[in-house]
């Protein structure tokens, strides 16, 4: 029953269309509209896995269009790979679709949000469906398009509307590059689909032309997955409602760039220095996050930070080799993230405010959140037997069997800090005192629900690629040939990566529970300009500020300005010298007959003297 | 016989005082008789082309019929524009008009 996997991008695109024509009339019956498409495509995405366990395959829906003897067909593709994201987009997408019910009852455009929504899910169910490039890139702006409209969502904030456009922009250059890869990728192999990727053989005529197809499809990844340099549309992202960053900028579209090159990974591993540089790119990404991660006080945007270290960490997993590490990490993180993000969404909704240094022993207050928040917690720092251990695991053994020892030591401390700054912002916000007023609640059902059924899924989806489970996915979800058996003799890695996660949390407990053995001010003190560079984000939007935007600005003032004086000068000067010249040539015209016909006789007169005087000259 | 020189200064004689009228009449009745003159010049010399060329058939004569006859329809319909203008403007002198002004 494959053959239904067409219809599951186009449930949510149908809510999409009641929702933006008739959102007026339906009201708050507009979020039942995308929960009931929502879950469809869920149910269809089963039949989905279903047919594709049974052996069925991808199909072709229909042809597209045809330019010369290229042809470019509506293709559905259906394999290991596609059929996780689809399952984790349409549970996730569901989940928090339920969650917006609460979280956005009574905002003013309450349908319009559903709309949107629901745009998302059917362009990145799209996404993850398309077989050729073409189609991909389609919908890989429609979500583009949908992150834009929803982190601005709330427009009338300068600042939400200000995110919006950086959010957009930023990724847009990533997304210049990846349609100049698919353009170079054509001319270097005639295909648009992922399916003749595989086979590939590069002969040295086209060898370079590949390498580059792959990095600039590359640049497409690192704008959508918010890597280095282009990370820096992610936190000012969290301006959006939070459901929305739960949903877009944590669990889905963001991993869009992971699954782009997952599902390119033929035309990265042609090429040793493309996988390096998604190994790097991903470490370096995974790293910067982090830290910053670790000083941040905006509970939205620790986790935006930590969203970043993350898909740095599969960037750095898949760079290494490890597809299915990288994949495997990508399917955990959007649980325990969408998750996370939930329930700092719960938490603001009963605080009205996003400070954590203003929060503190929400945990009684607000149970259910509380509860849910420490398990997402404990599976993003690496706990074991939650999700996160699982999937991280995976990676780091990547990273030690590849033998980079300084890109080993990134992922391990990339770890560490994960679990310092989670224990940091849970310690903060539900533990210890509360630290002002506040007038914390315990969230509606339609929000705490969702949150349980995540934390499900976080502290359980890990299993899947467990020893418990005879390592079901790592069977499901590779790369080239099956492994074989039993290859994951671990445990040395597993002890570490155990050990750096409570390690971090030790000392998150030290320094903000422990009777504040160290002050964390002291601390602060001694690492003065190290905090400054953190805090400040390295500086890398004012260096962007001053290096890209400030030019920019200027040569567009330039512009204006010659625009104004030169261009607009010429048309108005053309108009000028016109108008001088009619002025001076109107009081000719005096309305008056008989001077019309002096002149007329002058000239006749003229003309008979020239014509004699012509004749009298020639004989 | 008159030769045919005289003719032809009488049709220009006419025809000079004709556009000297026109062109500075005031009054546009006098304008119009002052068109009549010049109509009248081409008439004469009509004629006596045809007298002195000798053409049989008195072409010339025809034609200054036809001449005749459109001039006086011609003067009719400036007539009627002068009684229109007239009542529009109370006036009948020409410099006092300028319609034809942008």
């Amino acid at each position: 029953m494959v053959s239904v996997a067409h219809l599951i991008p186009l449930f949510p695109f149908l809510a999409f269309a009641a929702n933006i024509l008739f959102g007026r009339r339906l009201k708050s019956a507009s979020a039942i509209v995308s929960v009931l498409a929502s879950s469809i495509s869920l149910v269809l995405s089963l039949i989905v896995f279903k047919g594709l366990l049974d052996g069925e395959c991808s199909y072709l829906l229909g042809k597209w269009l045809t330019i010369n003897d290229v042809s470019i067909n509506f293709g559905v593709n259906v394999d290991a790979l596609s059929v996780m994201m689809l399952l984790v987009v349409t549970i996730v997408g569901t989940l928090i679709e339920v969650y917006s019910i609460g979280y956005m009852r009574g905002d003013p455009r309450y349908s319009r949000y559903f709309a949107y929504i629901s745009l998302f899910m059917a362009s990145m169910l799209g996404l993850v469906l398309a077989d050729n490039f073409l189609m991909v890139y389609i919908f890989w702006e429609g979500v583009g398009l949908c992150s834009y409209l929803l982190i601005a969502f709330w427009f009338e904030r300068p600042a939400a509307a200000k995110a919006g456009l950086k959010a957009f922009v930023t990724t847009r250059i990533g997304d210049t590059g990846f349609l100049l890869g698919i353009f170079l990728l054509f001319l270097a192999t005639k295909t648009l689909y992922f399916s003749d990727l595989s086979h590939l053989v590069p002969v040295p005529q086209n060898e370079w032309m590949l390498t580059a197809a792959a990095l600039l499809i590359f640049c497409g990844a690192m704008g959508k997955s918010a890597q280095f340099p282009l990370h820096v549309w992610l936190p000012d992202a969290m301006e959006g409602p939070t459901a929305v960053s739960a949903l877009i900028h944590a669990a889905t579209m963001v991993a869009a760039g992971v699954y782009l090159v997952a599902r390119t990974y033929s035309l990265f591993v042609l090429n040793s220095f493309c996988l390096e540089t998604v190994a790097v790119i991903g470490g370096i990404s995974a790293l910067m996050a982090a830290t910053m991660a670790t000083v941040n006080n905006d509970i939205k945007r620790v986790l935006a930070y930590s969203t970043i270290s993350q898909l740095g960490l599969m960037m750095l997993g898949l760079g290494l080799g490890g597809y299915t590490a990288g994949t495997f990490h990508l399917m955990t993180h959007a649980f325990f993230k969408a998750l996370l993000f939930l329930c700092a969404g719960s938490v603001i909704h009963a605080v009205h405010t996003q400070d954590i240094q203003k929060m503190g022993g929400l945990l009684p207050k607000m149970k259910v959140t509380g509860i849910t928040f420490i398990i997402g917690t404990l599976a993003l720092a690496g706990v074991p037997p939650f999700a996160g251990f699982w999937s991280k695991d995976e990676i780091l053994l990547k990273a030690f069997q590849s033998g980079h020892v300084v890109l080993f030591g990134v992922a391990v401390l990339t770890s560490f800090l994960t679990a310092f700054y989670m224990a940091r912002l849970i310690f903060l916000v539900l533990f210890g005192k509360p630290r002002s007023d506040l007038p914390a609640h315990e969230s509606p059902k339609t929000m705490t629900v969702p949150l349980m059924v995540l934390a499900f899924f976080a502290a359980f989806v890990g299993l899947l690629g467990s020893p418990a489970t005879h390592h079901a996915f790592q069977g499901f979800v590779y790369f080239g040939v099956a492994p074989e058996g039993e290859t994951h003799a671990s445990n040395g890695i597993m002890l570490l990566s155990t050990a750096i996660g409570l390690l971090g949390i030790s000392l998150a407990y030290l320094l903000y529970m422990a009777g504040h053995k160290i002050l964390p001010v002291s601390v602060r003190a001694r690492f003065a300009p190290l905090y400054r560079l953190l805090l400040n984000k390295y500086y890398v939007d004012e260096i962007y500020e001053a290096v890209l935007v400030r030019p920019c600005l200027k040569l567009c003032e330039f512009s204006s300005t010659f625009d104004r004086l030169v261009v607009d000068g010429l048309v108005n000067g053309v108009a000028q010298v016109m108008q001088w010249v009619s002025a001076t040539l109107r009081p000719i015209q005096t309305g008056m007959v008989q001077n019309y016909l002096l002149i007329q006789v002058l000239g006749v007169i003229l003309f008979i003297l020239t014509v004699a005087g012509k004749i009298c000259f020639r004989f | 016989m008159i030769p045919l020189n005289y003719f032809l200064i009488l049709g220009a004689f006419l025809f000079c005082i004709g556009i000297l009228g026109v062109l500075t009449r005031r009054n546009v009745v006098g304008i119009l008789i002052s068109i009549e003159l010049i109509l009248n010049a081409a008439n004469i010399n009509l004629v006596a082309f045809n007298k002195y060329l000798g053409t049989p058939d008195g072409l010339g004569q025809i034609f200054s019929l036809f001449v005749i006859a459109i001039a006086a329809a011609a003067s009719v319909v400036g007539l009627v524009l002068v009684i229109a203008i007239y009542r529009n403007g109370k006036s009948v002198y020409a410099d006092q008009y300028n319609l034809m002004k942008w």
